[in-house]
């Protein structure tokens, strides 16, 4: 499963013949000067600087704003391939939801047998006291992102799933952006579905759960962030903006009367809805963690007795332990009676003796990660590791192997990124965006496609130099 | 909009003020640096680092004045906390803070000269780049002013960002010419004779001033007329009257916005009734110095008070 030479390239297949998917816009590419394209690789750069699509990356001197590398090449999925993934994704994003309403309810799903209770208390995202709380309009998650990669012509996995914070949407956002201002022809000749509407889908779906004190006409929506210093500033500002919304810290919050106030230049006023971009361990310094700055005191309070909307739900990052993850088919068919029609990847839970004693011998092969890692860290890739990382690793597994899980170290799908010596084969996943609301689900058309630019690589997350493509899903 | 927002916009439009007010001030030592002797041009030297009130951290860093030494140090010196890269620093980080109550424009600008600003001020400022790096400030200053009144909406942000810049302007143009008069002040008791013209033009260049004076009077430079230039001539964008009166309307019109009259309108009230009617006379015959020092507190107690008004902090 791991030779290069099974990779599946999304553009070309086996005898180097352009896929249907990606027809027109090869013909398109064929006819453009060389150094046009040179030129326009280099301009991408500079837009994005300028318009400050920038995340910080912390070092060992001071903070530094890096560009997540953007390639100008499209990923390209057919409008059949986007309605088969559609129905998965929003068939996981229900059972995530029922999921949360249960285990922060009566856990049928324990009683049942089908979840062991170990996995909640060894948790740390669960939240006892969101135990019998049940949030306005019954959502948990109303931003999802679902990370799936491909392997084959109609094998897609779910990697992992981001109920907490997911980031990324402006970069989806602006890539799209970008490729319009850089080739308008190519949207002239190609039509591919929309994703600009996302914004105020969001807007739309946040005002529909507000909190009981809400007391009538335009509900007042605010995006907590930490501040200019966090990676993802960018995006917290750029869906504010987009939204008409208010771009909230903590400094600027208090309780007043029952409700979750903002500082305004007249005085305090309500927040009907937080849209919150603060891990839930510095949301409440009164409950969570004390020395948090970045919260509101009090608001665990207030949000318990219906003053305000927090998106998403606290308690949610349940659900992207990967220990669960490994359950996730059993959920899927537990709240929805049917089988999951986007499977996930193969796990060992190394938890159990007899998975560990497999992933011990088969290190080399397999793909280890942290049950609560996130971001690529904390993990190794077996086949790319040296003798000396497997060997450390294997005693970090031997001593706490209930914190790992193991997969196959699967051969992602390919999509060629722009380079000057011509289109070079590199490894994609993909990360759909998912609204959830009273009204229903909602996704936009494709998502973020992360790319690993070193050749060869597997891990294509911005903090460990992957790159974004923008994502066309193909309109009938 | 949010109090710390509002506060944003102030200090944004504050710092960008004053790097373009500190680059001004450092073209006209440069220019007369090059017109005097040698103990003339430190001397000159020595009076931009007193204007600019860092006197002690130059002294503690530096032995002697010489221009390469005070214009890196007023740029980029990294015993000076305040130099014009941190000002840049300072506006572009407010900017971010306020990025949903400013335009793309405004943000480009602003972004844009950061990152051009940044990197010239990474390294050592020679005598051949200098002219051309306080240029860039400058017109830094230009774009973003220029981005902002042509894409901004006029409502309280707006108001905000114009307050900290008149604040920020008539507090430089005071400090500049309270410095040069005390410089001068030996000189003062010869009106009309001794008086060092090339001193006081170059008070008109640090604010921008020299040519637009020098047409209005065919040339003729003396202290009264300049003071009088500087102090009271409400046409003159860098005039104490002028930021006078634009702060005026800056506060009538936050103050319709948000309904109430806060304590920075009674502030102004109080020292227009102080300040308006004087002539130049007037101002020299109860002192320049104490008018200017006057003046400068007054400035100051009304930009706190539209923190306090406007709720700028918890």
């Amino acid at each position: 499963m791991s030779a290069e030479g099974s990779t599946f390239d999304e553009m070309f297949d086996g005898n180097g013949n352009t896929r249907p998917a990606y027809g027109e816009y090869c013909r398109w590419f064929g006819e453009q000067p060389g150094e046009f394209l040179n030129r326009k690789n280099r301009e991408a750069d500079d837009t994005f600087r300028r318009t400050g699509i920038t995340f910080n990356v912390y070092g060992e001197n001071e903070a530094e704003e890096r560009l997540i590398p953007f390639d100008m090449v499209p990923r390209i999925i057919t409008a059949n391939e986007w309605r088969r993934l559609s129905r998965g994704i929003e068939q996981r994003v229900r059972a995530l939801n029922s999921f949360l309403y249960d285990l922060y309810h009566r856990q049928e799903i324990v009683r049942a047998g089908r979840l062991p209770e170990r996995l909640l208390r060894a948790n740390d995202a669960w939240l006892a006291n969101m135990v019998g709380f049940t949030p306005p309009g019954g959502i948990y998650t109303h931003i999802v992102g679902i990370d799936l990669v491909r392997t084959g012509p109609d094998e897609f996995f779910v990697l992992e799933d981001n109920a907490r914070t997911p980031s990324g949407v402006s970069y989806m956002l602006e890539n799209r952006e970008t490729m319009m201002a850089m080739f308008p022809d190519l949207f002239s000749r190609i039509a591919v579905e929309s994703v600009s509407n996302y914004p105020r889908r969001l807007a739309r779906s946040l005002a529909a759960c507000v909190p009981p004190a809400f007391t009538g006409g335009k509900p007042t929506v605010a995006v907590l962030t930490p501040g200019i210093y966090n990676s993802a500033y960018f995006e917290h500002a750029f869906l504010a903006d987009q939204m008409g919304a208010e771009l909230v810290e903590g400094s600027d919050l208090r309780v007043v009367e029952g409700r979750v106030q903002m500082r305004t230049t007249r005085g305090y006023k309500p927040i009907d809805v937080l849209y919150r971009r603060v891990d839930d361990e510095f949301l409440d310094p009164l409950t969570f963690n004390p020395d948090s700055v970045l919260g509101v005191p009090g608001i665990m309070d207030v949000y318990r007795a219906g003053g305000i909307t927090i998106a998403n739900a606290p308690g949610t990052g349940v659900a992207d332990d990967k220990a669960i993850y490994s359950f996730m088919p059993d959920i899927v068919e537990f709240y929805t009676g049917e089988k999951p029609l986007l499977p996930n990847v193969q796990t060992w839970r190394c938890a159990d003796p007899d998975s560990l004693a497999y992933v011990l011998d088969n290190l080399a092969e397999l793909v280890v990660k942290e049950v609560h890692g996130s971001g690529g860290y904390g993990m190794l890739i077996g086949p790319t590791a040296s003798k000396r990382e497997i060997a450390a690793f294997r005693d970090k597994l031997k001593a706490r192997p209930e914190n790992y899980i193991a997969q196959p170290t699967l051969a992602l799908s390919t999509c060629p990124i722009y380079t000057r010596a011509g289109l070079a084969p590199r490894h994609v996943d993909l990360r759909p965006f998912v609204l959830v609301s009273p009204e229903g689900i909602d996704i936009t058309p494709g998502g973020l496609t992360r790319v690993a630019l070193k050749k060869g690589s597997l891990v294509v997350n911005s903090s460990q130099g992957g790159g974004t493509k923008d994502t066309w899903v193909l309109k009938d | 909009m949010l109090g710390r927002t509002a506060n944003s916009l102030f200090w944004m439009f504050r710092y960008l003020e004053r790097a373009e007010n500190t680059a001004r001030l450092l073209e006209a030592a440069l220019r007369m640096a090059l017109t005097r002797d040698l103990v003339a041009a430190e001397a000159e030297w020595r009076s931009v680092i007193a204007t600019l009130g860092l006197q002690q951290p130059y002294e503690a860093a530096h032995e002697s004045y010489d221009g390469l030494t005070v214009w890196n140090f007023v740029l980029r010196g990294s015993s000076n906390s305040g130099n014009v890269r941190a000002m840049f620093g300072a506006v572009r980080s407010n900017a971010r803070q306020a990025r949903i109550n400013i335009s793309s424009d405004v943000w480009e600008a602003v972004n844009d000269n950061w990152m051009k600003l940044d990197k010239l001020l990474s390294r050592p400022v020679g005598q051949t780049a200098v002219g051309e790096v306080l240029g860039t400030i400058r017109r830094a200053g230009t774009q973003v002013h220029g981005a902002f009144d042509g894409s901004m909406l006029r409502d309280e942000g707006y108001h905000f960002a114009r307050a900290g810049t008149f604040i920020e302007r008539a507090d430089s143009t005071t400090r500049i010419l309270d410095m040069k008069y005390f410089l001068l002040l030996p000189s003062l008791s010869y009106v009309g004779s001794s008086l060092d013209t090339g001193q006081w033009e170059q008070v008109l260049r640090s604010v921008a001033g020299a040519r637009v004076y020098s047409w209005l009077n065919a040339g003729q430079i003396e202290a009264r007329g300049i003071v009088e230039f500087l102090v009271l001539d409400d046409r003159f964008p860098r005039s104490l009257a002028f930021c006078r009166s634009a702060l005026r309307e800056n506060l009538a019109a936050l103050a319709r916005m948000h309904g109430v009259d806060g304590q920075a309108i009674t502030l102004m009230r109080d020292a227009d009734t102080r300040i308006s009617h004087l002539s130049v006379d007037q101002i020299f015959d109860q002192g320049l110095h104490e008018f200017l020092v006057d003046f400068l507190a007054r400035n100051a107690a009304i930009g706190q008070a539209i923190a306090g008004d406007y709720r700028f902090h918890a």
